[in-house]
C-alpha cells in the first residue's frame, strides 16, 4: 500500500428524482482510497452503499438518478467533468465493478473467453494473438485452472465460485486503478468466499489497484478490508481504520450494528437487536437521522444534525456525543 | 435420556440421471446418503453445510416434500413410513410445520394476512369464523404484529415482518416442530436478530423444536442446541453446539470455521491464518472413493481414498474421520 490516493471522493449528493419529489439517497459523502487500500463501505440494505458505487463508476439509473453535487476525483481528475464518451474510456479500463450476482452479470450466450477478450479489444489496441494471450494471463491471476479449456465454456459450465472469478477476471482484464466490489462474496458458500478474498487480496498486492468493498459482512470487512467506512441513511457517520473501528466504535449506530451480529468465537445468549427500520429518505426527519432508533440520545439530538469529528489518526464520527466536553 | 421428538434414521435419497430418447439410467445423484440425527423436544437441531450438501433435501424428506429412497422417520417413537395418508394428515402434517427462506415468494401476494395465517386452521380444523378469527389475532401478537396488520397485504411489510407473518402461520396449528430453512438469510443483518431473538422466545414459551437448516455458522451458534456438519450428502460431524463449536474436530467443520469466525486484524500484522480449502464440492454424482472429503483435506493421507471413515464418538460428538482412527 502506497500513500497515493486514488479515488477521492469530496461532498458527493446523488439524488433521485420521483413522483414524491426529490430524495437525496446520498448526502454529502466523503472519503479516499490510496494505491493497494481496500475501503469497506457497511451499512444495511437502503443506506446509499450500492448508489455510492454507482454513482462513481457513473451508471445511475438514468434520467431519475443524478449526481447533484462533489467531486469524484480519480488520480487528480473529476469525472463528473467527463463527457459520455470520455467517461467510456474510464470505465472497464481504469475503474471497473463486481456485482453481486455472476449469473446475470455474465453474457449466458457467449463463452467467457470472448467476455474477457471483449474489454481487451475495447481498450487496448491489441493484435487477435496478444488478445488471446491477455486472455489468458488474465484468467492466470484469478487461478482459473486449465485456462485454455475453460475459454470455451459458458457461464453455465461453471460453478458459482468460477463464475465469480470471471467477473473478477472481466474486471481485472485491463488492469483498472479502481475495482468497486458490490457485495461480490455475498452469493457464494463460506469456504468459496474465503478462496475468493484471499485471491483478490494477492491480486492486490500483484497489481496494486484500489478496492471499494461494499459489504454489510463484518467478518468480510475485517479480512479484507483496511479502513472502513460505516453509512447510515445515506451518510457515513463513522470511518476508521478496521483494528480501530472493532477495537474502538464510537458512533452508537456502529455499535448497535456489531452488536446484533452473532459471533462464532463465543457463547451469546442474547443478541442486541436495534429496534426499527432506516428512516425513509423521501422525508427525513431533522437532527440526527439515526434518532428514532438510538438508544442513548442526547436532549439536542433533534434540533440539528451532527457534524463529524475527527478523534483519532483516521478516526472520525458523526455523533453530538464526540462534541460534549468531559 | 433425552426426550426425543423426531428421529431421521439411515435417510437416503438418490436422483435418477436418465439420458436419451430412451431415458435411460445413467445414474444417481446421491443427495442424502445414509444420514441419522434427532431433534429433542424443544431443542433445536441445525443442519449446516455449503449448497449441495444435501441439507434441504433432508429437510424437504421431514416435511414429506420428497419420497426417500430409504431410511425411515420417527416421530414420537411411532415410524411415520408406515403411517396411511389419512394418519399422516391427523397426527404428522398439522405437527410439523415450515418456515422457508424467502419471504418474498413464501406468500401468496393476493391474499390478506390475516387469510395467509388462516389457511392452515381453515384447512386442518373446523373452527368457526369467530375462533379462527381470535386465534390469527393472538398469532399477530405473538410474533409481534399489530391487529391492523392483519387486514393488509404482504407487499405492505418489510422482510423481516413478512418473516414474522411467516412464523405465525407455522405456528397457527400448535406444531411441535417447525422445519426452518435459513430462516434469516435473505434478511437484513440488523433484522436478523429480532427474528432469531423472536424464534428463541417462542421456542421457550411453546417448547416447539426447531430443525434449521443453515450454512451461516454464527446464526448456527446462536441458535441451536446440537449441530449437524454435512458435506457431500453425509454427516462428518455430529454433537452439542457448544462442544463442536469450541472443538471441532473434522478438518472439514475447522475450515468451515476458519472461514466465518471474524478474527479482527492486529496491528501491522494484517494476515489473519485462515484454512483456506483448495477446490469446491465434488459432484454428487460420483462422489469421491473412501473418505468423501479427501480431495479437499489438508490432512489426507494414502487410507482417506480407499475407506470409509467410521462413526468416532468423541464426548458429547461423534466425527467421521481417519485422524482418530
Amino acid at each position: 500500500m502506497s500513500d497515493r490516493i486514488v479515488l477521492q471522493v469530496e461532498n458527493l449528493h446523488t439524488s433521485f428524482f420521483t413522483r414524491l419529489g426529490e430524495v437525496k439517497v446520498i448526502d454529502g459523502v466523503s472519503f479516499y482510497v490510496r494505491e493497494g487500500e481496500t475501503l469497506g463501505i457497511v451499512g444495511e440494505s437502503g443506506c446509499g452503499k450500492t448508489v455510492t458505487g454507482l454513482s462513481i463508476i457513473r451508471l445511475l439509473p438514468e434520467p431519475a438518478g443524478k449526481v447533484v453535487g462533489g467531486k469524484i476525483l480519480l488520480d487528480g481528475s473529476d469525472l463528473l467533468k467527463l463527457s459520455q464518451k470520455e467517461m467510456r474510456e474510464y470505465r472497464g479500463k481504469k475503474i471497473t465493478m463486481i456485482l453481486q450476482d455472476p449469473m446475470t452479470s455474465l453474457n449466458p450466450v457467449y463463452p467467457i473467453g470472448d467476455q474477457i477478450a471483449e474489454s481487451i479489444r475495447l481498450h487496448r489496441n491489441l493484435s487477435e494473438g496478444e488478445v488471446l494471450k491477455e486472455v489468458i494471463s488474465t484468467l492466470k491471476l484469478l487461478r482459473i485452472p486449465a485456462p485454455q479449456m475453460r475459454l470455451r465454456d459458458y457461464p453455465f459450465q461453471l460453478s458459482g465460485g468460477m463464475r465469480q472469478r470471471v467477473v473478477g477476471a472481466i474486471a481485472m482484464s485491463c488492469r483498472p486503478r479502481l475495482l468497486i466490489a458490490d457485495e461480490p462474496t455475498t452469493a457464494l458458500d463460506a469456504t468459496i468466499q474465503a478462496q475468493y478474498i484471499a485471491l483478490f487480496k494477492e491480486i492486490q498486492r500483484e497489481t496494486g489497484v484500489a478496492i471499494v468493498f461494499i459489504t454489510h459482512d463484518f467478518g468480510v470487512i475485517a479480512n479484507i478490508c483496511h479502513r472502513v467506512a460505516v453509512m447510515y441513511a445515506g451518510k457515513i457517520v463513522e470511518t476508521a481504520r478496521t483494528r480501530e473501528l472493532f477495537k474502538n466504535p464510537q458512533h452508537p449506530y456502529t455499535i448497535a450494528l456489531m452488536e446484533s451480529v452473532p459471533r462464532l468465537d463465543q457463547k451469546t445468549d442474547r443478541l442486541y437487536s436495534i429496534q426499527g427500520q432506516p428512516p425513509s429518505l423521501a422525508n427525513l426527519p431533522p437532527g440526527c437521522r439515526f434518532l428514532p432508533r438510538c438508544s442513548d440520545p442526547l436532549d439536542f439530538c433533534h434540533e440539528r444534525e451532527p457534524e463529524e469529528k475527527v478523534i483519532g489518526d483516521e478516526h472520525s464520527v458523526s455523533c453530538w456525543r464526540m462534541w460534549r466536553t468531559n | 435420556m433425552s426426550d426425543i421428538l423426531l428421529e431421521g434414521r439411515d435417510l437416503v435419497k438418490h436422483y435418477p440421471v436418465t439420458q436419451g430418447l430412451l431415458r435411460k439410467l445413467v445414474g444417481y445423484v446421491r443427495a442424502v446418503d445414509g444420514i441419522s440425527f434427532s431433534v429433542e423436544r424443544g431443542k433445536t437441531l441445525s443442519l449446516v453445510g455449503e449448497s449441495g450438501a444435501g441439507k434441504t433435501t433432508a429437510a424437504r424428506a421431514v416435511l414429506l416434500l420428497e419420497k426417500l429412497t430409504s431410511g425411515c422417520i420417527f416421530f414420537e417413537g411411532q415410524n411415520i413410513c408406515q403411517f396411511s395418508s389419512s394418519q399422516l394428515k391427523a397426527d404428522y402434517r398439522p405437527r410439523v410445520q415450515a418456515v422457508q427462506q424467502n419471504p418474498w415468494s413464501s406468500m401468496n401476494p393476493r391474499m390478506r394476512v390475516r387469510d395467509i395465517i388462516a389457511e392452515p386452521l381453515v384447512v386442518n380444523t373446523r373452527q368457526s369464523k369467530q375462533q379462527v378469527r381470535k386465534r390469527v389475532l393472538e398469532l399477530l401478537d405473538q410474533v409481534g404484529l399489530m391487529p391492523e396488520h392483519a387486514e393488509r397485504y404482504p407487499h405492505e411489510f418489510s422482510g423481516g415482518q413478512r418473516q414474522r407473518i411467516a412464523v405465525a402461520r407455522a405456528l397457527a396449528l400448535h406444531p411441535s416442530l417447525i422445519v426452518l430453512d435459513e430462516p434469516v438469510s435473505a434478511l437484513d443483518v440488523s433484522i436478523r436478530a429480532q427474528i432469531m431473538n423472536l424464534l428463541k422466545d417462542l421456542q421457550d414459551q411453546h417448547n416447539i423444536s426447531y430443525l434449521v437448516i443453515a450454512h451461516n455458522l454464527a446464526t448456527v451458534r446462536y441458535m441451536s442446541h446440537s449441530v449437524a456438519i454435512m458435506y457431500l450428502g453425509e454427516i462428518v460431524e455430529y454433537g452439542e453446539a457448544e462442544a463442536l463449536f469450541e472443538q471441532p474436530l473434522h478438518p472439514y467443520t475447522r475450515a468451515l470455521i476458519s472461514a466465518s469466525v471474524l478474527t479482527v486484524p492486529e496491528e501491522n500484522d494484517r494476515e489473519v491464518t485462515q484454512i483456506i480449502l483448495k477446490g469446491e464440492m465434488p459432484s454428487p454424482l460420483n462422489p469421491p472413493s473412501g473418505c468423501r472429503f479427501h480431495t479437499r483435506c489438508p490432512c489426507a493421507w494414502d487410507i482417506c481414498s480407499q475407506e470409509v471413515p467410521q462413526k468416532k464418538v468423541m464426548g458429547t460428538q461423534w466425527v467421521r474421520c481417519h485422524l482418530y482412527d
